[in-house]
């Protein structure tokens, strides 16, 4: 039996995948019809009883989540899906979106019944054209088909290139028309979210994941994962293996039993380091090929699940060069708002270009771990947390590898070796 | 071109609140003029009713915005950490080269600018780069300077997951202030990579 359970991703493969035809005729707004004639208490409750918890690196349940909503407040509520994916390695909701957006649209109608929203909103990064033509078709097709209009509006927002509208509460500034910036919590979404209203934020998968929950029932949803990780998610596999790609599976499967399915590492090479979940989760190496890939295992060996972003690297890569891009990259997308990450994260491209060329010293290793000491947990959002992932991360496994530049006075790797057209070695 | 006000409104009519529209708005000014023009954001103050320093201050937030002209066709190279590696950088490097240009550089003739752009949520396709926002996955230097040359020759190769043909800078950005431009139903549903666990668990493993 195939340890794989494509639930979001079985009709992927049919070339109408994104057409209402196609997700009518696989059933779908089956489960928006039944969710509207329950009372909304009852879909929270069927969406707590599954386990779902949010895909979008945090893991919080989603259900519990919708369950912070007042109620009888007389207040408008919104639900905002988060589709700004832009963590590094996280490639899961952008082909979600292209092969079948429909049931990102049926899982809004049924959230919006569940937390007793007239108006929901997509907000959707701005760098992938073709995706935002197939959003707004099928949401223009989902209101001539009648699923949109009556009583639920739904807006498409598209963002303009910036990381950190990943944050919600900095996506929320962004969605009122601000720049992107986080915002002091409490008060937490649920309370003053949107226009200061309570407001559901949830990712692109969480809520995609609800109209089949709302068919199957919550068992079936427990059936898969592990204790307190149900259900099945997206694995993205990236970088240095045969076969890169997306892999729906449930909760708890390891990088061996993935990487044996992809064709395993490239071949004539070994893997050397990875991301659990995204450039933002601590690193892992070959010591954790059996870790299980749920909320649980991967925080008990000292990362995160976050987006299920594999991202695999073999030993032709630097990984003082891979952790200096990364620090290049969180340094452009700080906000700017909270000192520690907006300067910190400058010092650290400083620091880490200086160790990578090969003019560092041994002293800087001490310096860059204090800086990520004084950077974690200090500002409002966890962009600079994410940031000191990877430095601290790699100086644990790898610090070797550091001490070699500063020893050689220069980086002992060739990049042509890692490139893809360099190819595999046999 | 100048600025459709009617149809500015009917943007800010998407919204509870009008100054949610800003995004789309200057999206759409870049679709008539190609880049954030002092009159666009002069016209979207009057619109929305808020100071042009306000415009300015989230026109200038946002990396999508442009303050000056790029090319027709805006071509971005992900040097993010992973598509770096496995050749976004020898990519970039070669199109700095091959087109004279540096980062955020546009050629002569008006026809490519290049700049290197983050995680395009493509990991699974790397190296990966973008043309007007539209992806071209599994990059080789050779296949990218293909891309510009026949962006420079008015024939640019087609997306590999997107429309039939590549739209120009100016239409890529009507369709991300939210218009429709009829082209949703070209291209595949999804690549090879998008497809592999499906693939492999309907043949039992």
């Amino acid at each position: 039996m195939s340890k794989l359970t494509p639930v979001l991703s079985a009709h992927w493969d049919q070339p109408d995948s994104f057409t209402i035809e196609a997700y009518t005729r696989n059933g779908g707004y089956t489960a928006s019809k039944k969710a509207l004639a329950m009372d909304p208490d009852a879909v929270i409750q069927m969406v707590k009883d599954s386990g779902l918890r949010g895909r979008g690196g945090a893991g919080f349940p989603t259900g519990m989540k919708w369950g912070f909503i007042p109620q009888g407040d007389d207040k408008d509520h919104y639900l905002v899906v988060n589709a700004d994916e832009s963590e590094p390695g996280t490639c899961k909701d952008t082909p979600l979106l292209m092969a079948n957006p429909h049931v990102l649209i049926e899982g809004c109608i049924i959230a919006c019944h569940a937390i007793r929203a007239k108006h929901a909103f997509i907000y959707i990064r701005g760098e992938v054209t073709h995706v935002v033509r197939r959003v707004n078709a099928a949401i223009a097709d989902a209101y001539k088909a009648g699923h949109l209009g009556n009583g639920i509006e739904l807006t498409l927002h598209i963002g303009a290139g910036a990381y950190i509208c990943g944050e919600e509460t900095a996506l929320l500034d962004s969605l009122e028309g601000f720049r992107g910036q986080p915002r002091l919590r409490p008060p937490f979404p649920a309370i003053a979210g949107l226009y200061a209203r309570p407001t559901v934020v949830n990712n692109v998968e969480s809520i995609s994941a609800v109209p089949a929950i709302i068919n199957n029932g919550a068992e079936w949803y427990q059936s898969m994962g592990t204790e307190k990780s149900k259900g099945a998610t997206l694995y993205s596999l990236s970088g240095h293996v045969n076969n890169p790609g997306q892999f729906e599976a449930p909760l708890g499967i390891t990088l061996r039993e993935i990487l044996e399915l992809a064709g395993g590492i490239r071949n004539g090479h070994k893997l050397k380091f990875w991301t659990p979940g995204g450039s933002s989760t601590p690193l892992f190496t070959d010591e954790h090929l059996d870790t299980p890939l749920d909320y649980e295992g991967v925080a008990a060996a000292g990362s995160m699940l976050g987006t299920k972003a594999l991202q695999i690297f073999d030993e032709t890569t630097c990984v003082v060069r891979a952790v200096l891009r990364w620090t290049e990259f969180y340094k452009h997308e700080s906000c700017g708002k909270c000192t520690p990450c907006r300067e910190g994260t400058w010092w650290l491209v400083q620091i880490l270009r200086d160790l990578e060329n090969g003019t560092g010293t041994e002293a800087d290793l001490e310096k860059l771990l204090d800086l990520c000491d004084n950077i974690m947990g200090r500002s409002f959002c966890a962009l600079g947390d994410g940031a000191t992932s990877p430095i601290t991360s790699s100086i644990k496994y790898f610090r070797d590898e550091y001490i070699a530049h500063v020893t050689n006075g220069a980086c002992p790797f060739d990049p042509v070796k890692s490139t893809l057209f360099a190819g595999a070695v046999n | 071109m100048t600025l459709d006000r009617d149809l500015m409104q009917t943007i800010i009519k998407r919204y509870p609140r009008s100054r949610s529209a800003i995004m789309p708005l200057l999206h759409y000014v870049q679709s008539v003029s190609g880049y954030v023009t002092n009159d666009g954001i002069e016209t979207i103050s009057e619109l929305l009713e808020i100071e042009t320093a306000e415009v300015s201050a989230v026109a200038t937030f946002y990396t999508q915005y442009k303050r000056k002209p790029v090319g027709e066709y805006h071509v971005g190279v992900c040097t993010n950490t992973l598509c770096a590696v496995m050749g976004g950088d020898a990519i970039f490097a070669a199109l700095k080269d091959h087109l004279g240009v540096e980062n955020d550089g546009v050629t002569a003739d008006g026809k490519v600018s290049l700049e290197h752009i983050e995680c395009n949520a493509a990991c699974d396709y790397a190296p990966v780069v973008m043309a007007n926002w539209e992806f071209y996955d599994n990059q080789t230097v050779e296949s990218a300077k293909a891309l510009v040359d026949g962006a420079r020759a008015g024939n640019p190769p087609a997306p590999t997951r997107g429309p039939n043909r590549l739209v120009t800078y100016k239409e890529a950005s009507a369709v991300l202030a939210g218009l429709d431009d009829g082209l949703a139903r070209e291209g595949v549903q999804a690549g090879e990579a998008t497809l592999l666990g499906l693939k492999l668990s309907k043949e039992g493993k």
